[in-house]
C-alpha cells in the first residue's frame, strides 16, 4: 500500500508541476503580450492613474499626479490651465494623451531609457516607478503677459522665442480651455465636457493654434523673398525697382496689386527699403517671377517649409508648393495662393535673422529631472541651420527696422526698444476676413528675443490694431527683465 | 539501525514556532493590505489578529493534550494559507463592494476550527470512524444531493450545490466529501482483500471481477449524478479522481487505472456531448480569447480572460499586497482568488502558496505512510488527493489547463463551508498523523530477544506489534525498508 501511496504522491507532484509550469508561462513570456490585450483594463487603469512627473515652470508644477480615491490611484491635475492648455495637452482616461503628456511620456511615467537605474533601483527598493519631472523653457509671467495680451474673442498666437537657444519663453493662444475638464475620471463625463469646449467656435483640444494652424502668411513671406533676393547677390537694400499700382499676371485676367489702403502709390520706382517697409507686393512678384520658383522654395525649405519637426510638440508642416505657373508663384511670393505657414514656422525664421542667419531648433524642455532630481536631460542649444549669410541677416534687419520706424509696422514703435519687424495680412479666399500677422526681433542691434502675433480670421482694421501693439507689449515685458 | 530509535518527540515546541512564523505571515499580510491601500490601520486590525492567534494557539494547546504526536507541520501551513486567505478578502472587501467579507471568513475560521478541535478532542482515534462506514456513505448521499430538495435547496451562479439554512447558505458537498471518504476507506480497507484476489489476469495485468467493480461503479455514478443534476464539472472530478486514487492505494493494481481513465473517458465525452454546461465550459477553455465568447453576457470567458490577465499583471514580483486590481475579475475573493495572489504576489508568491500546498498534501500522505491501519491509510492518502485535485482544478482552470470548473481553494476562498469542510478534514489527519507517529503501548509484553529486541530500552516501541501485519510494520519502518516491507507483498 505504501508504494502506491508514493506513486500517488508522485502523480500529484506531477500535477503541481503542470500548475507551476502554466502559472510561469502566464507571468513571464506571456505578460508584454496579455498586458497590451484589448481586453486589459488593468493596463489602462495603471497607466490612467499613475502617478505621472510633474510638468514645471520656473519650478512651480503647472501639472501634476494628486492621489485619487477614484478607481484610479491619481489626478492629474493643472494648474493655470487656459495659460498652458496647448503646451500640457491633456491626460485623459478617455483618450490618449495629446501635447506634452503625449511627446513627454516616457519621462513622465518613468518608462525614458535614460530611466532605466531609477527603474532597477525601484525594483529593488520597493518604492513605485516615479515619471521624470519636465522643466519648461516657458517664463510664466511672461506667459501669462501673451495670454492677458491677445485678445479675448478672437483666433490669436503669441510665440516668444530666445534667439541665440531656440528657448520658447511664451507661446499663447485665445481661446483655450480648462484642461481639468478633460481630465476627469469618468468617460461620461469626459465626453459632455468635450462637447462644451468643441462648441467654442474656433476652440479645438487636440489643435495647438501656434504650431498647428497653417494659415496663409500673408505678406510675412516676403522674408523668404528677401532671402532669396539678397541671397543670389542681384539685390540689395538700395535696388531700385519699378512699384506700380498693380500688375496683370501672365496668362491669366488676374490682377495683383499693391494694397490700396498703404503708402506704396507715392513711388512708382522705389528702393528695397521703402518696398519692405510698405510691404509693396508688384515688386516682390515681379522679382519672384524674374528669379524662379526653386531659388524661393529653397530659401522657404531652408528656413523650414515642407517639414515637420519637434520641439517636442508636433508643428504641423508649413507648405510651399511645387511646379507653380508664374501666376501662382507670383501670389505665392506674397504670401498667398497655396502657401501657409503656422506662427512657429514664421518664428522661427524670424530666430534666423536675428540671430545672424543661423536657427536654433525651437523647444520647450528646459531639463528633465529624475524622481530623485538629479538631471537626466538638459536642454543644449541646438543649430538647424544657416538658411541665411549673417550679410543678408543684417541687411535684413535693416529692412525690417524701417518698416518699423516708417512703414507697416509703425504700431510697434518704440522709443525705449529698437525693434525690427515685418507685418502681414494674409487674405481668406470668399470672406472678408484676413489673417493678420506680425513678427519681429529686438533689439536691433543685439537681438534676444523673437516675437511672433497672429490673429486667424479677422477684420482687417482690428487685426492691424492688434497685432504691433502686441508685439510691443511682448518685447516690453521681455526685455525689460 | 533505527531500531535503535526511542519514542518519538512530540515535536509541538516546533510546532508552536512554526505558528508564530504562520501568525506573522497572516495578521502581517493583513496590516500590510490596509498600509499599501491606505485604510487606516485601527484597532480592528488588532482585535482580528489577536482572535486569529487566540483560536489557533488553543488549537495548539488541544493538540498537545489530545495529540502530541501529531505531525507538526500541518497546522502551521493551514494556519498561514488561512490567514493570507483573510488578508487578501480583506484587501479585496477595501477595493470596494461588500465590505465585510473577511470578518465573516475570520468568524468562519473560528467556527470551522472549534469543530475541528471538538472532533479531534471527542474522536480520539480516527479508527473508530470505521465503524461508520455505510452510515458514511447514507450521510454523503444525503448530503450531496440535499440541494435537490425543494425549499431548502438553493441556486447560485449556475450551480446547485447549495442549501439555505435561513442565516447563511451552506454548500453540502464541502461535508459530503469527507463522509464519502470516510465510506471508501471504510469499504476498501474491508474489501481490499477480495477485490485482490479475485479476478482475471490479461498479460501482465489482473482484472478485477466485475462484482468488485462496484465501488468504482458507485464512485463514477456519484460523480456522474453530481455533474448533471447539479452541473457541479469541479466536483465531480474530485470525486471520481478521489475514488480511483482510493482504489488504487487500496490494491495497488494499475488495472484499476485502466479501467478508471477508461470510465474518465467515456464519461468526459458524454457530459460534452450532452451536458451543456459541460459543453459551454470546454467551448470557453478552448476559446477563451474568442471575441464572440468573451463578451458573451452569461457564461462568457470574462473570468478567466480577466484573470490571466490578473496574473500577467502580477508578473515575477506581483504588485504588492494592496496594489494590484485583483478586484476586476469576477469572484476575485472566492473562485478566484489564486488568481489575485498571483496578481499581488507574483510569480513568485503563487509559487511559495503552491509549495505550501505541496507540503500540507505531502504531510497528509506522510501520515498516510505513517500509519498503521488500512483504514486510516487510505482516509489520510484520500484526503491528500481531496486536497491535490481541489488545487489542481482550481489554479488549473485560472490558468487554462484544463476547464474552468467551480471549486474554490482550499483554506484560502471565501466561504464558511469549504472552510468548516477542510479544517474537519485538518483534524482527521492530524489524528490519524498522532496515531502513525504515537509510540505505541503494549504493556509487559515485550520481545526480549531476536532482531527485534536489540537496543531496545524503551518498552513503548513499534517492535512489539511488528508481527501484527506487515502493513503496520511497514509503517514503522523507514521509508526504505517499508519498500521492502510491503512492495510485493500482495
Amino acid at each position: 500500500m505504501n508504494n502506491a501511496i508514493r506513486h500517488t504522491w508522485v502523480v500529484s507532484v506531477g500535477l503541481f508541476m503542470t500548475l507551476f509550469i502554466a502559472i510561469s508561462v502566464i507571468q513571464v513570456p506571456m505578460t508584454d503580450e496579455l498586458n497590451a490585450h484589448p481586453h486589459n483594463v488593468r493596463q489602462m487603469y495603471q497607466d490612467r492613474g499613475a502617478d505621472r512627473g510633474t510638468i514645471t515652470v520656473d519650478g512651480d508644477p503647472i501639472a501634476e499626479s494628486v492621489p485619487s480615491d477614484s478607481a484610479f490611484d491619481h489626478q492629474r491635475v493643472y494648474h493655470d490651465p487656459e495659460l498652458y492648455a496647448g503646451i500640457t495637452g491633456f491626460y485623459s482616461i478617455a483618450e490618449p494623451p495629446t501635447g506634452l503628456e503625449s511627446a513627454m511620456n516616457e519621462y513622465l511615467t518613468g518608462q525614458a531609457d535614460s530611466q532605466f537605474f531609477d527603474r532597477m533601483t525601484a525594483l529593488f527598493t520597493g518604492s513605485a516607478d516615479e515619471g521624470a519631472q519636465v522643466e519648461l523653457t516657458i517664463d510664466p509671467e511672461l506667459q501669462q503677459v501673451a495670454y492677458d495680451t491677445l485678445a479675448q474673442g478672437e483666433r490669436g498666437s503669441i510665440i516668444v522665442t530666445d534667439v541665440e537657444t531656440g528657448e520658447i519663453r511664451a507661446m499663447a493662444t485665445r481661446p483655450s480651455y480648462d484642461t481639468n475638464e478633460l481630465a476627469v475620471h469618468s468617460t461620461s463625463q469626459f465626453s459632455e465636457n468635450k462637447a462644451e469646449i468643441e462648441s467654442v467656435e474656433g476652440l479645438s483640444p487636440y489643435y495647438f493654434r501656434p504650431i498647428n494652424s497653417t494659415i496663409a502668411p500673408g505678406s510675412t513671406f516676403k522674408l523668404v523673398d528677401l532671402a532669396a533676393m539678397l541671397g543670389s547677390g542681384d539685390y540689395s537694400p538700395d535696388t531700385m525697382l519699378d512699384n506700380p499700382d498693380q500688375i496683370t499676371l501672365p496668362q491669366s485676367q488676374t490682377q495683383l496689386g499693391n494694397f490700396f489702403g498703404g503708402n506704396c502709390h507715392t513711388s512708382s520706382r522705389a528702393d528695397l527699403t521703402f518696398i519692405t517697409a510698405q510691404s509693396c507686393n508688384t515688386p516682390f512678384a515681379e522679382a519672384a517671377m524674374d528669379m524662379g520658383e526653386d531659388p524661393i522654395r529653397e530659401a522657404a525649405e531652408d528656413f523650414g517649409w515642407n517639414s515637420e519637426m519637434q520641439i517636442p510638440l508636433s508643428v504641423t508642416a508649413s507648405h510651399f508648393p511645387e511646379d507653380l505657373t508664374d501666376a501662382a508663384l507670383a501670389q505665392s511670393s506674397i504670401g498667398q495662393y497655396d502657401v501657409t505657414a503656422t506662427p512657429m514656422q514664421i518664428n522661427m525664421m524670424t530666430m534666423a535673422i536675428a540671430n545672424g542667419g543661423t536657427m536654433m531648433q525651437p523647444t520647450l524642455i528646459e531639463t528633465v529631472r529624475g524622481s530623485d532630481l538629479q538631471v537626466i536631460e538638459q536642454h543644449e542649444p541646438e543649430e538647424l541651420g544657416q538658411p541665411i549669410s549673417s550679410d543678408v541677416a543684417d541687411d535684413m534687419t535693416e529692412l525690417m527696422q524701417a518698416a518699423v520706424e516708417e512703414g507697416t509696422a509703425h504700431r510697434a514703435n518704440s522709443s525705449d526698444i529698437d525693434i525690427a519687424a515685418k507685418t502681414g495680412t494674409g487674405q481668406i479666399g470668399g470672406t472678408d476676413l484676413v489673417n493678420s500677422w506680425v513678427t519681429g526681433f529686438a533689439p536691433a542691434d543685439d537681438p534676444q528675443y523673437a516675437v511672433t502675433v497672429a490673429y486667424e480670421r479677422i477684420v482687417f482694421e482690428t487685426g492691424t490694431g492688434l497685432t504691433a501693439p502686441n508685439m510691443l507689449t511682448m518685447f516690453e515685458a521681455v526685455i525689460e527683465e | 539501525m533505527i531500531r535503535t530509535e526511542t519514542a518519538p518527540a512530540p515535536r509541538r515546541n516546533l510546532e508552536l514556532f512554526l505558528l508564530l512564523l504562520a501568525l506573522v505571515v497572516a495578521v502581517g499580510a493583513q496590516i500590510i493590505t490596509a498600509a499599501a491601500m491606505d485604510a487606516p490601520i485601527d484597532e480592528g486590525y488588532y482585535v482580528d489578529g489577536g482572535i486569529y492567534a487566540g483560536v489557533v494557539l488553543v488549537f495548539h494547546i488541544i493538540l498537545r493534550i489530545r495529540a502530541k504526536y501529531a505531525d507538526p507541520f500541518i497546522l502551521p501551513i493551514v494556519v498561514t494559507l488561512n490567514g493570507l486567505g483573510i488578508a487578501m478578502i480583506h484587501r479585496i472587501d477595501l477595493a470596494g463592494g461588500d465590505g465585510s467579507v473577511a470578518d465573516r471568513q475570520l468568524l468562519w475560521s473560528a467556527v470551522s476550527m472549534a469543530f475541528a478541535m471538538a472532533l479531534l478532542w471527542f474522536l480520539q482515534d480516527h479508527r473508530r470512524l470505521r465503524q461508520l462506514t455505510y452510515l458514511s456513505l447514507v450521510v454523503g448521499t444525503v448530503l450531496l444531493f440535499l440541494p435537490m430538495l425543494p425549499g431548502i435547496g438553493m441556486e447560485i451562479n449556475g450551480a446547485r450545490i447549495w442549501v439555505n439554512l435561513g442565516f447563511a447558505s451552506f454548500q453540502p458537498s464541502e461535508l459530503a466529501k469527507i463522509a464519502l471518504g470516510v465510506f471508501f476507506a471504510g469499504f476498501l480497507a474491508n474489501n481490499r482483500d477480495l477485490i485482490l484476489l479475485a479476478g482475471r489476469k490479461f498479460g501482465p495485468l489482473q482484472f478485477p471481477r466485475i462484482q468488485d467493480l462496484a465501488p468504482l461503479m458507485i464512485g463514477w455514478l456519484v460523480a456522474i449524478g453530481v455533474l448533471v443534476v447539479q452541473t457541479d464539472l469541479g466536483n465531480s472530478i474530485m470525486f471520481f479522481g478521489l475514488f480511483m486514487a482510493m482504489i488504487y492505494v487500496a490494491t495497488s493494481r494499475l488495472s484499476w487505472i485502466i479501467i478508471g481513465g477508461l470510465l474518465v473517458a467515456v464519461g468526459g465525452v458524454l457530459a460534452w456531448m450532452f451536458v451543456p454546461h459541460v459543453t459551454a465550459r470546454v467551448d470557453i477553455w478552448l476559446n477563451a480569447f474568442d471575441e464572440d465568447i468573451y463578451s458573451r453576457e452569461f457564461g462568457g470567458s470574462e473570468q478567466v480572460v480577466q484573470g490571466i490577465f490578473g496574473l500577467a499583471n502580477g508578473g515575477l514580483t506581483g504588485t504588492g499586497l494592496g496594489s494590484g486590481m485583483p478586484n476586476r475579475v469576477p469572484l476575485a475573493n472566492s473562485d478566484m482568488i489564486l488568481a489575485a495572489f498571483g496578481e499581488e504576489l507574483g510569480l513568485i508568491g503563487l509559487t511559495a502558496m503552491l509549495l505550501l500546498y505541496l507540503l500540507l498534501f505531502s504531510r497528509f500522505m506522510r501520515a498516510g505512510l505513517g500509519t498503521r491501519d488500512a483504514f486510516g491509510k487510505l482516509l489520510a492518502v484520500g484526503f491528500a488527493v481531496m486536497l491535490v485535485l481541489q488545487v489542481f482544478v482550481v489554479l488549473g482552470g485560472i490558468t487554462r489547463v484544463i476547464p474552468m470548473t467551480g471549486l474554490t481553494a482550499p483554506f484560502l476562498a471565501a466561504g464558511g463551508s469549504s472552510l468548516l469542510g477542510n479544517w474537519l478534514i485538518v483534524a482527521l489527519v492530524l489524528l490519524i498523523s498522532h496515531a502513525a507517529r504515537r509510540p505505541i503501548v503494549v504493556g509487559p509484553m515485550v520481545n526480549a530477544s531476536g532482531d527485534e529486541a536489540s537496543g531496545i530500552e524503551n518498552p513503548t516501541t513499534e517492535a512489539a506489534e511488528a508481527t501484527a501485519s506487515e502493513d503496520e510494520a511497514a509503517a514503522f519502518q523507514d521509508e526504505d525498508e517499508a519498500r521492502s516491507g510491503t512492495g510485493g507483498a500482495r
